[in-house]
């Protein structure tokens, strides 16, 4: 018995997609759960895995074809020692699975949600049980079996209230109507910002998939990444005033802000400590040939590192531009996959909001974060006299396991060279 | 410890089908039981309700159908109705039971204590009762928990106790040495339309006195009014509305005055039944000097059936209605796990069925229409006639029908309402149900055999959605 292998739908909105790459090729031998493809929408790049054991039949489609509608077969998976048939196993030829089975063929692998399930839950619903709902809820997210009543299941689909929120109180936990009756009306799913719970001293909300990605990045991050920090003060005098004269000079180009020399200087760091361009894996340390930095940027609700790449090559004002456009993008939510995808390095800045210094956890799997602090005007002694400087603190987190101490005060020390001397940017 | 002062872990007042079932569940759960019972295990329902009356209606039923066997192709001209024996069936049925009883007290290892009881103190650590058995001999029992389970008794009325001659109760009217020519039944509650069905199908006069505005009070209207026609049919008299007034009893009859509207009226009768209502047992039990809160006469619990008194219970008759041998054994077990402290769950009156086994029969459960719309809800009402079921047709019983009410928004079922074949055995699918919460989702995707006359309530249901098939 032959399996299609369709175009599986990654998101809700999915109806195309690009096939990046595969990663199997005709004629292997293939087990469930081995990785198949690469497919990419307007969203993100996945890896999507097998469920079947057998051989690779055929690929219908070369590696970077665009377009490919949700659903369509993308090549079919053979028994062993069956032999590929067009007139069998063509693309065109309806195979004997419904279309509900057929989807089961790929499941996703990476992103934050299994969205393949949502889709197959929607349309069995949408396909068996038009207005009734099978005995055994399913959550989504967890992919979690829910006992509810008929009836506790009724009141809930009517008053839009999520069952995954609601404790049951009868046999093993059983959701039944009195449940469902005195669960808060107001805590809709739908609306995140509602309190799912009303409590007396405190009100829930539902995590965004953002937080929970969030979230699991840097538990990762700080579970698996030992963190240490390396701190350094820097006088920024000449920079702000290479700022001024640059804003001066060339304001037809845009102002630009010491953060975006910052990235610059980082850039150029990158490239002369490139042991700090890293990042770790069990096997191999990959050092990076560009330096391609994430910003991180505060956004409603969390956070995303957008990337300026190849900063070592870029001048200040086309980062400067880059960064504001991705900002913007950050913004309205509308950045692509591969604009926050795979950065090398990572600047979190702070200094607008004055804090002086702190500790940034890395975001994996590179391996260093610089937290930049504020400007600020103190006094320091300088040939013995004490005069005013504009001072910024930097501290740099570094993975051990890829970077060693001497390693990161290397990096500090070069930056901190070239922000103290901004005319060595342009060596 | 010696014979006379016996300690327990629980001990429990009444052998009814509360408190028997509930020893049985505390011996499971390995506690060291004790029972004390005045009378015969099994209580009432056993003894002198449920079961005896259902042996006797069982009778009048096969009366009936001698009545009756010509439209089955026989030709019985001449049969002799035994009154004797089929009230020594009834008797012999009810004994065999309770000598059943018997044996599952034994098999779990429950002492049992003939005699009546006395609570004579309660700490917070044990509980002394006292058990005087028939030679007045008096045996101390201390145990940590207790449970009463005494039951109820027939109610009186102001003017009028039964006497077991011409006054009868549930009891007597289970065993009368002959068969009344006439009788007065004053209440049409469950036990008042049974007795009037089993006697008027055996030839009696009988007639109904009800003081509300309808016989069976607690059922549906269309129950009740189906019912009123029917045993009018059959020739009882039935006055609904109506007030006794006065008893005169005679040496061989009863005479009473009885109030409809501004009316008064004489009626005469070999023997008038009281089924007015019980009232609970607790005179006697050392109630009075305990920390017990009543209500309305009755115990007072709490959902778990604790009282007010700590380490006291109280199931079945003797706390709130409704007043019936399963919600009884029900109580006694989730009384009996909560005090072992188990996870238990609180019963929901509405999903208490409830049978009378009169001719037609009648089963229910749940609200019925009057009490959905009082409590606000919209709903869609279902109604099929047996006579619309092949089986039913073909037993040559299809009087009757199903009713069944669903809210409106959220199609939760309500309710049912049966009367007709079997009913009393049919409602069990419809407590199911009700307990497991289903819509009228699925009891419409519910299959249901055929032929049954389960499918009656099938298309009950369907009928409530205009989705009925055979009607």
């Amino acid at each position: 018995m032959s399996n299609e292998i369709l175009m599986p739908a990654l998101s809700p909105t999915m109806e195309e997609g690009t096939l990046a790459k595969w990663l199997i090729s005709e004629g292997d031998t293939i087990s469930s759960g081995d990785l198949i493809a690469e497919i990419e929408t307007d969203k993100a790049t996945m890896e999507v895995e097998s469920i079947f054991d057998g051989t690779v039949g055929k690929l219908f489609f070369n590696e970077g074809s665009e377009g490919i509608k949700v659903n369509t077969p993308i090549g079919v998976i053979l028994d062993p020692g069956e032999k590929y048939n067009e007139k069998v196993h063509g693309p065109n030829v309806k195979s004997g699975f419904n279309e509900n089975n057929d989807k089961k063929l790929i499941k996703q692998d990476g992103g934050d949600k299994p969205l393949d399930q949502v889709i197959k839950i929607e349309q069995v619903d949408e396909k068996i049980s038009n207005s009734s709902d099978s005995d055994i809820a399913v959550d989504i997210n967890e992919k979690k079996r829910i006992f509810a009543s008929p009836l506790a299941k009724r009141i809930a689909r009517e008053k839009s209230i999520d069952l995954n929120l609601i404790k049951g109180s009868g046999p093993h936990g059983r959701i039944v109507k009195k449940d469902v009756e005195n669960h808060d009306v107001n805590s809709s799913p739908k609306d995140l910002k509602k309190p799912i719970s009303d409590e007396s001293n405190f009100e829930l909300i539902k995590n965004s998939s953002m937080r929970q990605t969030i979230a699991k990045r840097l538990v990762d991050s700080k579970t698996n990444a030992p963190h240490f920090y390396l701190s350094i003060d820097c006088n920024i005098d000449d920079l702000l005033s290479f700022r001024k004269k640059v804003n001066d000079e060339f304001p037809e180009q845009g102002k630009i802000s010491v953060n975006d020399i910052i990235v610059k200087v980082a850039g150029l760091t990158l490239n002369k400590v490139p042991e700090c361009n890293v990042s770790w894996t069990n096997e191999n340390t990959k050092f990076f040939k560009s330096s391609d930095i994430s910003v991180a940027v505060a956004i409603d609700g969390g956070l995303i590192t957008p990337i300026v790449r190849n900063v070592e090559e870029k001048g200040i004002h086309k980062i400067s531009s880059e960064i504001k456009e991705l900002v913007e993008k950050a913004k309205n939510g509308t950045l692509s996959t591969h604009e926050y995808n795979g950065g090398t390095f990572s600047i979190s800045n702070l200094g607008m909001y004055g804090i002086k210094n702190f500790t940034a956890i890395i975001n994996p799997p590179q391996s260093a974060i610089l937290a930049v602090g504020a400007g600020q005007k103190i006094p320091i002694v300088k040939d013995d006299q004490i005069v005013i400087c504009n001072v910024m603190n930097v501290t740099l987190s570094c993975d051990h396991r890829a970077i060693d101490g001497a390693v990161g005060a290397k990096f500090l020390q070069v930056l901190k060279k070239i922000i103290e001397n901004p005319m060595l940017m342009s060596l | 410890m010696s014979e006379n002062n016996l300690k327990y872990d629980l001990l429990i007042i009444g052998g009814g089908p509360g408190g028997y079932v509930a020893a049985i569940r505390a011996s499971q759960l390995g506690f060291n039981v004790g029972l004390v019972e005045r009378e015969n295990l099994g209580g009432v329902c056993l003894n002198w309700g449920c079961i005896p009356t259902k042996a006797l209606l069982r009778s009048s039923e096969v009366k009936h159908l001698l009545d009756n066997s010509k439209s089955y192709g026989f030709s019985i001209s001449d049969y002799q109705i035994n009154f004797k024996d089929i009230i020594k069936r009834s008797r012999s049925v009810a004994k065999s039971l309770s000598s059943g009883v018997e044996h599952l007290m034994k098999k779990n290892k429950i002492n049992i204590h003939k005699g009546t009881a006395k609570i004579i103190e309660s700490n917070k650590d044990q509980k002394v009762i006292k058990v005087i058995d028939a030679e007045k001999k008096e045996l101390k029992i201390i145990s940590k928990f207790l449970i009463i389970a005494t039951g109820a008794a027939s109610k009186n009325l102001p003017f009028v106790s039964s006497d077991g001659k011409n006054i009868l109760d549930y009891r007597t009217a289970m065993t009368p040495k002959e068969l009344p020519k006439s009788l007065i039944v004053v209440g049409s509650g469950a036990i008042g339309s049974e007795f009037a069905s089993f006697y008027n199908d055996l030839g009696c006069k009988v007639t109904i006195i009800e003081v509300q505005n309808k016989i069976l009070p607690n059922e549906d209207h269309e129950i009740s009014e189906f019912v009123l026609k029917s045993f009018k049919n059959r020739g009882i008299d039935i006055h609904i509305n109506c007030e006794l007034l006065s008893v005169d009893i005679k040496d061989t009859s009863v005479e009473c005055e009885i109030k409809i509207g501004n009316k008064k009226n004489k009626l005469s009768a070999d023997k008038l039944l009281l089924s007015v209502g019980i009232k609970p047992n607790i005179e006697d039990l050392g109630l009075e000097d305990l920390n017990i809160d009543m209500e309305k006469g009755f115990i007072k619990t709490n959902e778990l059936m604790k009282t007010s008194e700590n380490g006291i219970y109280a199931i079945g008759d003797v706390t709130d209605g409704p007043w019936l041998a399963h919600k009884a054994s029900h109580e006694g077990i989730l009384c009996v796990d909560a005090i072992k402290g188990l996870k238990t769950h609180k019963i929901l009156k509405e999903n208490i069925p409830g049978c009378t086994y009169s001719r037609p029969q009648i089963a229910s459960i749940g609200l019925t229409e009057k009490r959905a719309l009082e409590l606000n809800h919209e709903i869609k009402v279902g109604r099929f006639p047996f006579i619309g079921n092949g089986k039913a047709i073909a037993l040559g019983e299809p009087e009757g029908f199903i009713k069944t009410i669903f809210d409106k928004k959220t199609g939760e079922f309500l309710g049912a309402h049966l009367v007709g074949p079997e009913v009393t055995e049919l409602i069990q699918g419809f407590a199911i149900a009700k307990k497991l919460e289903t819509t009228e989702e699925d009891l419409m995707e519910t299959i249901f055999p055929h032929p049954t006359l389960s499918e009656a309530m099938h298309e009950s249901v369907l009928d409530a959605y205009d989705r009925v098939i055979h009607f």
